[in-house]
């Protein structure tokens, strides 16, 4: 464990370790950004609201042990509000995606405490009808929302200071990989805290943990409220990126879309949302190709990455129930298992993937 | 008045809708104690076929048939090969296996038929009866459906209650082992249940397909509602569901009547949310104990 004095330090504390990442990463991106086209750079865009969305559903299901099919609906929360603040109320972007993600966060706050007292399918069934009638809202109030036609919201000028040939896109992407570090910043500390501890005990056994003192549904209304902040600030970036909010990009696919990138990655893993999102981004590209290589037709081609979403989560569970990151993790367990104890690294236990 | 007869009429054929699906979600929750999220995709492939048998040339009642006998054959084969490997795993994993079951069907409905919707013929007139001068707003094919759904509800009720097929069936939902050890065969029975469910959401799905059309995504809402239904009931009470059905079909007429009907989901989602606050176990529920 101990290798040098200030490494190990940095080891340790949770807090210098998350910067460490998040500045390893963002450096990495950044560099990323530099080199790729701007049809790259808006996948990147995209890869990063969606792993803002997906770490935060990621935690919820695997520490909270808590499943949420309404979290396409909390990303429309969030696009509404940024299309709102920023086209009516003239706010800074940044300004108007922190209210996004605190809107989200407060509608989290009811839903969450109704999610505290229920579990299994009674909670899947209720989020699943969130997913389904929230959206429908922009309908009602067409005046305020749009109705199906939505609002749109005006690119983001990249800064002068950028130089004048600076891509929107990549400006684009630099505003979503920042909001997902930031997600990445929060949820990483959380996990390795004293609260990321009592939500494991909660999930394993609720009632011991209650036994031992703590507070059970403030903890699991806690998680979700974050993840639903999480969500509505990736709902936020997504409108940054579409230049619109419409009822239409929310549907019920996009909360079971969620729901195989947590699934595939591997549950309660920020890893693994990394390569839930990665799928999210390049399947349906993929399959597009797919399709015109072989010449399949529009409504076979349109309705491919739903089939192979639908064939993962069904596969995923019968046959790998934890996902891309679990088997990294048993696979190095297995190398670790052949080396001597003294080059084990430590590493963090996590989250058991597919326990309730 | 009149509207609020008219919306309280189709309240009624609404909520035998309902009842038809919340009967397929309790039978399977029974059975499996899994909710099958997929029951409305499931009952959108069989209305399908039977859409497809209709045009081919064949009658409506052969149709009827053929979606029912599909449906049969469709729930006993989901159970056996995808449900089966996760019934003794933690409930999270039957609920994303159905959840990808939904997925993949919906997705499957659109590359064969496409995500337009299309129109499904109605047993009988649409057109509603007349009385004194005023046209109600509920027609012969709402009182086909209606009977349509008594008769199946009663029909499941002498099942469980008056045979020993039922009994068997009752045995091994409330404890598998000691039905296994007097000779029950338990796994069949899990089968038999998923096979009714699917025959009973087949049902609903036919029913309804006249008023909401016949798409991949159109039988959305109604999973919503036969859930919520379900739930009321106490997802464990065949009578329970139907009543559900019933009283949730009227609470979402009226909603949808007096306040639009993009507020319908939600106000599903509201009675939801409630019903679990209050009574957990639905309206007819008893108090259980915890064990640590």
């Amino acid at each position: 464990m101990r290798r040098g004095r200030s490494l190990g330090r940095v080891g340790e504390s949770t807090l210098l370790r998350s910067l460490l990442v998040i500045v390893v990463v963002g450096l990495l991106a950044l560099g990323l950004s530099e080199v790729i086209t701007p049809y790259r750079n808006t996948q990147l865009a995209t890869g990063a609201y969606f792993f803002a969305v997906l770490a935060g559903l990621t935690i919820l299901a695997g520490l909270g042990g808590k499943i949420s099919l309404g979290h396409g609906a909390l990303m429309a929360v969030g696009a509404y509000t940024v299309a709102l603040l920023v086209g009516n109320e003239h706010w800074p972007l940044a300004g108007a995606l922190a209210a996004a993600a605190l809107v989200s966060l407060v509608i989290g706050i009811p839903i969450g405490a109704a999610a505290s007292r229920l579990h299994g399918p009674y909670l899947a069934g209720a989020t699943l009808a969130l997913a389904v009638g929230l959206p429908a809202l922009a309908d009602k109030f067409p005046a305020t929302f749009g109705g199906e036609n939505g609002l749109v919201l005006n690119p983001p000028t990249p800064p002068s200071w950028l130089g004048s040939n600076f891509s929107l896109e990549r400006w684009e992407a630099w505003i979503c990989c920042a909001g997902a570090l930031v997600v990445l910043f929060v949820l990483y500390n959380l996990v390795h805290s004293g609260i990321g501890r009592s939500l494991r005990a909660v999930r394993d056994d609720s009632i011991a943990a209650s036994l031992c003192g703590l507070r059970v549904g403030r903890t699991q209304t806690f998680a979700f409220m974050i993840s639903a902040g999480c969500a509505g600030l990736g709902g936020g970036l997504l409108t940054v990126v579409n230049q619109l909010a419409q009822p239409g990009a929310f549907p019920l696919q996009l909360s079971l879309s969620l729901l195989t990138g947590v699934v595939l990655g591997g549950l309660g893993s920020l890893t693994g949302a990394a390569w839930g999102a990665a799928l999210l981004v390049f399947l349906p590209s993929w399959t597009n190709d797919l399709a015109h290589s072989f010449s399949l037709s529009t409504q076979v081609s349109f309705n491919l990455p739903l089939a192979i979403y639908g064939v993962i989560l069904i596969g995923a569970m019968l046959l790998w129930p934890t996902g891309i990151q679990g088997g990294i993790a048993s696979l190095a367990a297995l190398v670790r298992r052949r080396l001597p104890a003294s080059a084990r690294l430590r590493v963090d236990s996590g989250a058991r993937p597919g326990h309730r | 008045m009149t509207k609020f007869i008219d919306l309280t009429l189709s309240g009624i054929s609404d909520g035998a809708v309902y009842a038809a699906v919340a009967l397929a979600l309790v039978l399977i929750w029974r059975a499996t104690r899994i909710v099958n999220f997929a029951q409305g995709a499931m009952l959108m492939i069989t209305t399908f076929i039977a859409s497809a048998v209709i045009n081919a040339g064949a009658s409506y009642v052969v149709g009827f048939i053929v979606a029912l006998a599909t449906g049969l054959i469709f729930g006993a084969v989901v159970e056996r090969v995808l449900i089966r490997p996760v019934e003794d795993k933690p409930p999270l994993n039957a609920v994303i296996v159905t959840l990808g079951l939904y997925t993949l069907l919906v997705a499957v409905a659109g590359m064969i038929w496409g995500n337009q919707p299309r129109a499904f013929p109605a047993a009988f007139s649409l057109q509603g009866y007349k009385v004194g001068g005023t046209t109600l707003l509920f027609a012969p094919n709402d009182t086909f459906i209606v009977v349509v759904v008594v008769v199946v509800a009663i029909l499941l009720a002498l099942l469980f209650r008056r045979t020993t097929l039922g009994l068997q069936m009752r045995a091994a939902a409330f404890a598998p082992e000691v039905a296994r050890l007097l000779g029950a065969r338990v796994g069949r029975m899990f089968t038999l249940g998923w096979a009714l469910a699917a025959v009973a959401g087949s049902i609903a799905g036919v029913l309804v397909a006249p008023s909401v059309f016949l798409g991949p995504n159109n039988f959305d809402p109604i999973l919503i509602s036969g859930f919520v239904a379900a739930v009321l009931g106490g997802l464990d009470s065949p009578p329970g569901a139907v009543i559900g059905g019933i009283v949730l079909g009227l609470a979402l007429s009226y909603v949808s009547g007096y306040e639009g009907s993009a507020l319908a989901p939600l106000a599903a989602l509201v009675i939801l949310v409630i019903v679990l606050m209050v009574r957990p176990g639905g309206l007819f529920s008893v108090a259980r104990e915890r064990r640590v």
